[in-house]
């Protein structure tokens, strides 16, 4: 059970306050979403947790511990993250970077144990990369780099899933895939989710609470059901937003 | 994974080592036979050619190769450490600090134990010096230590310019020597094979550091590498092994920059057998350069540099062909 506690957190760039003061509590089996305008700082954010940032005040606490006094690999076992960059086209195949993902996990010096490539190959097959196992990165589609992105995000298994613009290169089937993978893990509370998107219609139907960081380093924190509010919503973005309800899912869409 | 591949990749590495040292042992003025190396290897025999492979050609080949692994070896790390193909053991200006002492001490009129630690204090210069620089812009991107070393670098080469043109004809045959590496008068000792050894050792016990590394400095951090750490560890040891590859034969250029690329177009990505192929295949590589640098126009010898630039470039060449054709 990893529970993530974000303490009075303020992040600065240049100057720019992108949040001040933030509490936010993450509990093993919740899922989050991100949303704000572009510079709002999610990307930030989501660094900081992994202490890719330096964080200006305030702290995040891990399981009750400072994620500072953490060592990195402890860190990496417990929160993984999906780069917004996804991963670079480097002349590599395609597991040999899957199996990096069991890099925090590794008990072996130089031998992969047969635990770990299994875990590898699932994370794979999930997202229908199996056959694709011995082909060169560099050789890869957009769409099909990002699934390998995922793949090894889903390979290290962490307990915390932070993921950048995880749409990005994904066609609607592998977003629709990608999200009720990692949501069933949610529910299974074996793990929970953040997720930072620009699709908000995405972040609505598959998360159930939501961080909105607004102009001037304000953030509204709470459930979708209170916060995702078309007035809400146009504050955030500074343009109208309109919704409408389809079925079971409400849709947003620019007015 | 540890696929056949990779196996037969190093098993023929460590045949083609034995191979090329037993090529420099039998090449040479003096006709050697294998009857004699053995025999001379062990019994105490005290005959001429015993004497001269005793005395010239072994210890020679055993520099060859250990200069030739720690160049590979370098760099490869400083492949990982900069993520950048051009990058090689003498990119941060090493050899450049290196010259400039060695060839500072010939004007001197210095020669072997006086240069090679005058080669090896310059050397260590350079190395805290864009430590230095780098370190003291609190950022340690990887585009500011390149930047920084190819500057030092560049400054370096200036003085070596100075120090050439303002030298008489003698010494500017044995500094052209120096500059382009040259094994005759290079010996290697005990501290040497241990440096050696202890590369192996770190490498291999970093190499799965160094497969995410080379990934991207964010990826490693969010796979729990302590990236800082292990860059500031890359950095100063792939100094050394320059620093002291340069010390024992001058910058012998295109074995760090080439060994590493090549085996790695031949599959040897993974830093568990990237880092003892490299080893191996740039100890050879040297050892076949150097006994072809002493022999093609014997008795005249050449800069071993000379040899490893025209047996490297085509071979090299060769290899980007052949994986591109797949």
């Amino acid at each position: 059970m990893a529970t993530l506690h974000i303490q009075s957190l303020t992040l600065e760039v240049a100057n720019k306050t992108l949040c001040r003061d933030l509490n936010v509590q993450i509990q093993q089996n919740e899922s989050w979403c991100l949303l704000g305008r572009n510079g709002a700082g999610k990307t930030t954010l989501l660094h900081s947790l992994i202490k890719q940032r330096v964080i200006d005040e305030g702290s995040v606490l891990l399981d009750g511990t400072n994620i500072a006094d953490l060592k990195q690999r402890e860190l990496a076992r417990k929160i993984g993250i999906l780069f917004q960059q996804g991963i670079e086209a480097l002349p590599a195949t395609v597991f040999e970077t899957v199996i990096l993902g069991r890099h925090p996990h590794l008990q072996s010096l130089l031998l992969d144990n047969e635990k770990d490539i299994e875990i590898a190959e699932q994370a794979l097959a999930v997202f229908e990369l199996d056959s694709l196992k011995e082909r060169p990165v560099d050789s890869l589609s957009g769409g099909e780099l990002q699934r390998l992105a995922l793949a090894l995000l889903l390979a290290q298994t962490p307990e915390i899933f932070l993921l950048d613009e995880p749409s990005n290169h994904l066609d609607v089937a592998f977003q629709i895939k990608l999200l009720t993978v990692l949501t069933d893990k949610v529910r299974e509370a074996s793990a929970s989710l953040i997720m930072a998107t620009h699709d908000i219609n995405l972040a609505s139907r598959f998360c159930d609470n939501i961080i909105l960081l607004l102009e001037g380093g304000e953030a509204l924190v709470g459930k979708c059901s209170d916060v995702l509010t078309e007035e809400n919503l146009s504050k955030a973005y500074g343009c109208p937003i309109q919704s409408v309800h389809s079925g079971e899912h409400r849709l947003f869409y620019p007015a | 994974m540890i696929s056949n591949k990779q196996i037969l990749l190093l098993t023929s590495l460590l045949i083609f080592s034995a191979a090329s040292i037993l090529f420099s042992l039998l090449s040479g003025s003096v006709d050697i036979t294998l009857a004699e190396i053995a025999g001379s290897i062990l019994s105490a025999e005290t005959n001429l050619n015993s004497q001269v492979l005793h005395q010239i050609r072994i210890p020679r080949t055993l520099a060859a190769f250990v200069t030739g692994g720690l160049l590979a070896l370098s760099g490869a790390i400083m492949q990982v450490l900069l993520r950048n193909p051009l990058a090689d053991p003498y990119i941060l200006g090493i050899s450049g600090g290196a010259a400039v002492g060695a060839l500072s001490a010939i004007l001197l009129g210095a020669s072997g134990f006086w240069l090679s630690n005058a080669a090896f204090a310059g050397a260590l210069f350079s190395i805290f010096l864009v430590f230095g620089i780098a370190n003291k812009f609190g950022d340690w991107s990887v585009t500011r230590l390149l930047l920084t070393g190819v500057v030092v670098s560049a400054g370096w080469g200036a003085v070596i310019n100075i120090l050439l043109t303002t030298s008489s004809t003698n010494n500017v045959q044995s500094m052209l020597f120096w500059l382009m590496g040259d094994l005759s008068q290079s010996r290697v000792n005990l501290a040497h094979y241990l440096l050696l050894i202890a590369g192996l050792a770190g490498g291999l016990l970093l190499s799965r550091s160094l497969n995410v590394l080379i990934r991207g400095q964010l990826l490693a951090v969010s796979l729990g590498v302590n990236v800082q750490a292990l860059r500031l560890l890359l950095f100063f040891s792939a100094s050394v092994f320059t620093a002291t590859a340069v010390t024992i034969a001058g910058s012998v250029g295109f074995v760090g920059l080439i060994v590493p690329h090549m085996l790695r177009l031949l599959g040897a990505r993974d830093h568990r057998f990237l880092i003892p192929s490299c080893i191996l295949l740039g100890g050879s590589f040297l050892v076949l350069a150097d006994s072809l640098a002493r022999t093609i126009v014997a008795p005249q010898q050449l800069p071993v540099g000379v040899v490893t630039a025209v047996i490297g470039v085509p071979a090299f060449i060769l290899i980007l062909r052949s994986t591109i054709r797949k």
